[in-house]
């Protein structure tokens, strides 16, 4: 399956829905899209990882230059994630300490909110 | 004899393919249905690194991967070419440590030699040629496996 991607925002907070599978013919999107996004002023983002049926080193690569573009701005990427395969990849790779990891947007959003 | 073999032009768009054979493959050969997520990932992660080699030195040549079901095991062999591929990273990836932000220092090459480590239930590095062979297996074993 392809790539879909969407985004809106909720009580100010950039919230990014991915669907499909983030590869590393697909992860040149979601990078262009992250980019996009703190270039217009967007340095709050959740990405929502709940329909991510596949997700390669390459997807990860994309995800923690998203976290180092909105950190150089004081701001925040966090994940939602419930799915098991996609999980273990971050654990295998360490990331689970790097980037907040919930399991829905209205926890991920209230997490952030909490934080401010 | 490798079950199935497949070489493939450098292109990103081609591992999805490679991943889909080689899980259909595997799942032919008796894996089992826990561990093809893990056949899935590992495979793309190998080839996506030979298709990144394959770019930067030599766009012409194909990607070869060969997958054979045998008895007890289930392996693939991902061999890339490219001049100075010496799969240096290998030895470097146990400790993708942190930069000054706390994020990982690992670039994505390396990033997927974690991943692959992590997830083939055995894997050797090895220079062929000028280039490098990935080789990584699984529990196999069903009896009425399709060989």
């Amino acid at each position: 399956m392809d790539l879909k991607l969407e985004h809106h925002t909720t009580d100010g907070i950039e919230v990014v829905d991915v669907e499909g599978e983030i590869d590393v013919y697909t992860a040149p999107r979601l990078r262009e899209l992250l980019i996009d996004l703190v270039n217009n002023g967007h340095y709050q983002l959740v990405v929502n990882m709940e329909k991510v049926e596949f997700l390669d080193s390459t997807g990860l690569g994309v995800l923690v230059g998203g976290l180092k573009r909105v950190r150089a701005h004081d701001g925040s990427l966090d994940l939602v994630c419930t799915q098991e395969r996609i999980l273990k990849i971050f654990r295998i790779t360490g990331l689970t300490k790097v980037f907040g990891i919930h399991d829905s947007v209205d926890e991920a959003i209230a997490a952030r909110k909490s934080e401010k | 004899m490798a079950t199935v073999e497949m070489t493939f032009t450098p292109l990103p768009a081609h591992v999805r393919t490679a991943r889909l054979v080689a899980t259909a493959v595997a799942r032919r050969s008796g894996v089992a249905e826990a561990l093809l997520d893990e056949v899935r990932l590992a495979v793309g992660e190998a080839c996506s690194r030979a298709v990144e080699v394959h770019q930067e030195h030599c766009p012409a040549e194909p990607v070869r991967v060969a997958l054979t079901g045998a008895e007890k095991r289930f392996e693939v062999v991902v061999t890339n070419t490219g001049a100075n591929d010496d799969g240096m990273e290998w030895s470097a990836i146990s400790d993708p440590g942190p930069d000054g932000q706390g994020l990982p220092t690992a670039l994505p090459g390396e990033l997927g030699l974690a991943v692959i480590a992590g997830l083939a239930d055995d894997v050797q590095v090895s220079r062929t040629g000028d280039g490098l062979s990935i080789r990584m297996s699984w529990p196999s074993g069903a009896a009425d496996a399709v060989r």
